[in-house]
C-alpha cells in the first residue's frame, strides 16, 4: 500500500483519483447516514420517502377538507406540486443546518472532508423528496385526482433546478450555521416565515400585475411556477425568470462552497 | 517517506493567533519509529493530525509518500449510534478494504461477541478501545500514529496489542507522542522533544530521554 499524496494550502493529486475516493466516502456516508437515522427497525431507511409522503398527504387532507380552492386549477395537484417544492428546500437546507457536529470525530480520517457530510445529506433528502412526489403523483393519478403531468421533460427540469436551488442554499447555510448557531435558529423561523411567499400555495398570475413582476424575482417562485407549467401545461400561464434562477443558484454554490473551504480550516477533530 | 516542511499551525483564539507549531521540519522513512515527547498542551496531538493529514497546515507542507494510520486506539474516531460491525464496514468503505476479511479479523481480535452488534455508544471505554484498536489493526498502513500510550483493556489483551503492533507489523515505520518517555524507550529508534512549538531531534534516545527529564525538573518546556 503505497500512495503518495501532498497536503499543503493547496491540495494536488490526480484529479480522477481524488474524484473516485471522494466518490466511496460520499457512499460509506449515505449508508452511514441510512443506518443511523432510520436503523433497521420496523421499515427503515423507507422512511426517507415515507416521511415526505405523510408529510405532503396530509396537506393535502387539510387542504381538500378546507376546501375553498379560488381557482380553475385542480385542488390536489396544486397542493402536491406546491408542497413538494416547499419539501425539497426546506427538508435539504434543514438536515445541513447540522451535518458537521454528528460527523465530527470522522475527519480523523484523512480521505473524509467537511463537504462530504453535506453532500451526502443532500443527496438523501433530494432523493427522499424526489421519491415522494413521483409516488404521489402516480397514486393520485391512479385514484383519478389528478391527470398525468403534462411534459414531463419541464416538469424534471424545474426540479433539477429546484434541487440545484436547494443544494445550494443547504452548502451555504449549512457552513453559515457550522459557525453560529444563531444562523440555525433564525433559519428555522424564516424558512417558516418564508413558506407563503415561495411560490407554492399561490400561482403569479393570481397577484396585482406589479407584484407579479417582484414575486418571480423570489427563486422559489420561478422554480415552482415552471414546474406547474410542466405538470398543467396550457392549463396554467405561468410566469418565471429561469436565466435569473441558474444565476442564483450558481451564486449560492460558489458562495456556499467558499464558506465550507473556510470552516473546513477551522474544524479541529477532538 | 512522510515530510514535513516549515510547518506552521495556528488556532485563532479570541485573544489572536495561538501558534502551536512553528517551523516544523520532519522526515520519517519506512520502518523509522520515532517517539516524540512533550508535556501536555505541547501540540504532539496536532501534530499527529497533521503526519495523518486529518488537518492542513497554516503554512508549509506535508508530503506523505506512505500511508499513516489515524491516531491509533483513539474511540471517537468512530460513530455512537452505530454498532461495532456498522463502524468497521464504515471504515473499510473509506478505506476501501475487504469487509468480510476485516470484520472476520475484528471480531476475533477485539472479543466483543455479541456487543458487536449494539451500538457503540453502549460501550464501556475498554470495549470502546478493544473495538479502535481492532479496527485500527485491521486495516493495512506503512507508518502507525501513535497517540499517547495506548491504554486497551486489561493486561492480558494490552500484551495482545503490544504484540501485534510492535512484533508482527515491526516492520512498519511508528511515531509515538507522549508525555512519558517510558513506552518510547522501549519501542522507538529516534528521540525528539516537542517544546513551544518546535521540534528537536537528539541524537539518541538516552540523549532525549535525559534532556527531557532535565527541562521537566527546571520546569522548562
Amino acid at each position: 500500500m503505497s500512495s503518495a499524496t501532498a497536503t499543503s494550502a493547496r491540495p494536488q493529486g490526480s484529479f480522477g483519483r481524488s474524484l473516485s475516493i471522494q466518490g466511496r466516502i460520499i457512499g460509506a456516508l449515505l449508508m452511514r447516514e441510512l443506518i443511523t437515522r432510520y436503523s433497521r427497525h420496523n421499515i427503515g431507511f423507507l422512511w426517507m420517502f415515507v416521511e415526505p409522503m405523510l408529510f405532503t398527504a396530509g396537506i393535502l387532507i387539510l387542504w381538500t377538507l378546507r376546501g375553498t380552492h379560488e381557482s380553475h386549477l385542480p385542488l390536489v395537484p396544486f397542493v402536491l406540486t406546491g408542497y413538494s417544492t416547499i419539501l425539497l428546500w426546506r427538508n435539504t437546507i434543514n438536515r445541513c443546518g447540522n451535518a458537521l457536529d454528528p460527523n465530527r470525530t470522522l475527519l480523523h480520517h484523512r480521505n473524509v472532508r467537511v463537504v462530504d457530510f453535506f453532500i451526502a445529506r443532500i443527496i438523501l433528502e433530494v432523493t427522499g423528496t424526489t421519491v415522494s412526489f413521483i409516488f404521489l403523483t402516480f397514486l393520485m393519478v391512479l385514484l383519478g385526482f389528478t391527470k398525468m403531468p403534462y411534459d414531463f421533460f419541464e416538469l424534471f427540469m424545474a426540479w433539477i433546478l429546484m434541487a440545484w436551488f436547494a443544494a445550494g442554499a443547504a452548502l451555504l447555510l449549512g457552513a453559515a450555521g457550522a459557525m453560529s448557531e444563531t444562523v440555525d435558529r433564525i433559519w428555522h423561523v424564516a424558512s417558516y416565515l418564508f413558506m407563503p411567499f415561495s411560490g407554492a400555495f399561490f400561482a403569479v398570475e393570481w397577484l396585482p400585475y406589479h407584484v407579479q413582476k417582484i414575486a418571480i424575482w423570489i427563486p422559489t417562485v420561478s422554480g415552482a411556477e415552471l414546474f406547474r407549467e410542466g405538470f398543467f401545461g396550457p392549463l396554467v400561464h405561468s410566469h418565471y425568470n429561469v436565466p435569473y434562477l441558474i444565476v442564483v443558484n450558481m451564486a449560492l454554490s460558489f458562495a456556499g462552497l467558499y464558506a465550507i473551504k473556510h470552516i473546513t480550516g477551522r474544524v479541529e477533530g477532538e | 517517506m512522510i515530510r514535513l516542511e516549515k510547518v506552521d499551525k495556528g488556532y485563532k483564539t479570541r485573544s489572536g493567533t495561538h501558534t502551536v507549531l512553528d517551523q516544523v521540519s520532519l522526515q520519517i522513512n519506512r520502518g523509522d519509529k520515532l517517539g516524540v515527547l512533550g508535556r501536555n498542551g505541547a501540540g504532539k496531538s496536532t501534530l499527529i493530525r497533521l503526519i495523518s493529514g486529518a488537518e492542513l497546515p497554516t503554512r508549509g507542507r506535508v508530503t506523505r509518500e506512505m500511508s499513516a494510520s489515524w491516531p491509533l486506539a483513539l474511540g471517537d474516531a468512530f460513530q455512537g449510534s452505530l454498532t461495532g460491525v456498522d463502524n468497521t464496514r464504515f471504515i473499510c468503505r473509506v478505506y476501501d478494504a475487504d469487509f468480510k476479511k476485516s470484520l472476520a479479523y475484528v471480531e476475533e481480535f477485539a472479543e466483543l461477541g455479541k456487543f458487536m452488534h449494539e451500538p457503540v455508544k453502549s460501550y464501556s471505554s475498554g470495549m470502546r478501545s478493544r473495538l479502535a484498536f481492532a479496527i485500527s489493526m485491521a486495516i493495512e498502513f506503512d507508518c502507525f500514529l501513535i497517540d499517547e500510550t495506548i491504554s486497551v483493556g486489561d493486561a492480558r489483551f494490552h500484551d495482545k496489542c503490544n504484540s501485534e503492533l510492535f512484533d508482527k507489523r515491526g516492520d512498519r515505520a511508528m511515531i509515538i507522542v507522549s508525555h512519558e518517555p517510558n513506552r518510547i524507550r522501549e519501542h522507538c529508534n529516534r528521540a525528539c522533544i516537542l517544546s513551544q512549538g518546535k521540534i528537536v531531534e537528539y541524537p539518541s534516545i538516552d540523549a532525549a530521554y535525559t534532556q527531557y527529564q532535565d527541562l521537566q525538573a527546571r520546569n522548562a518546556l
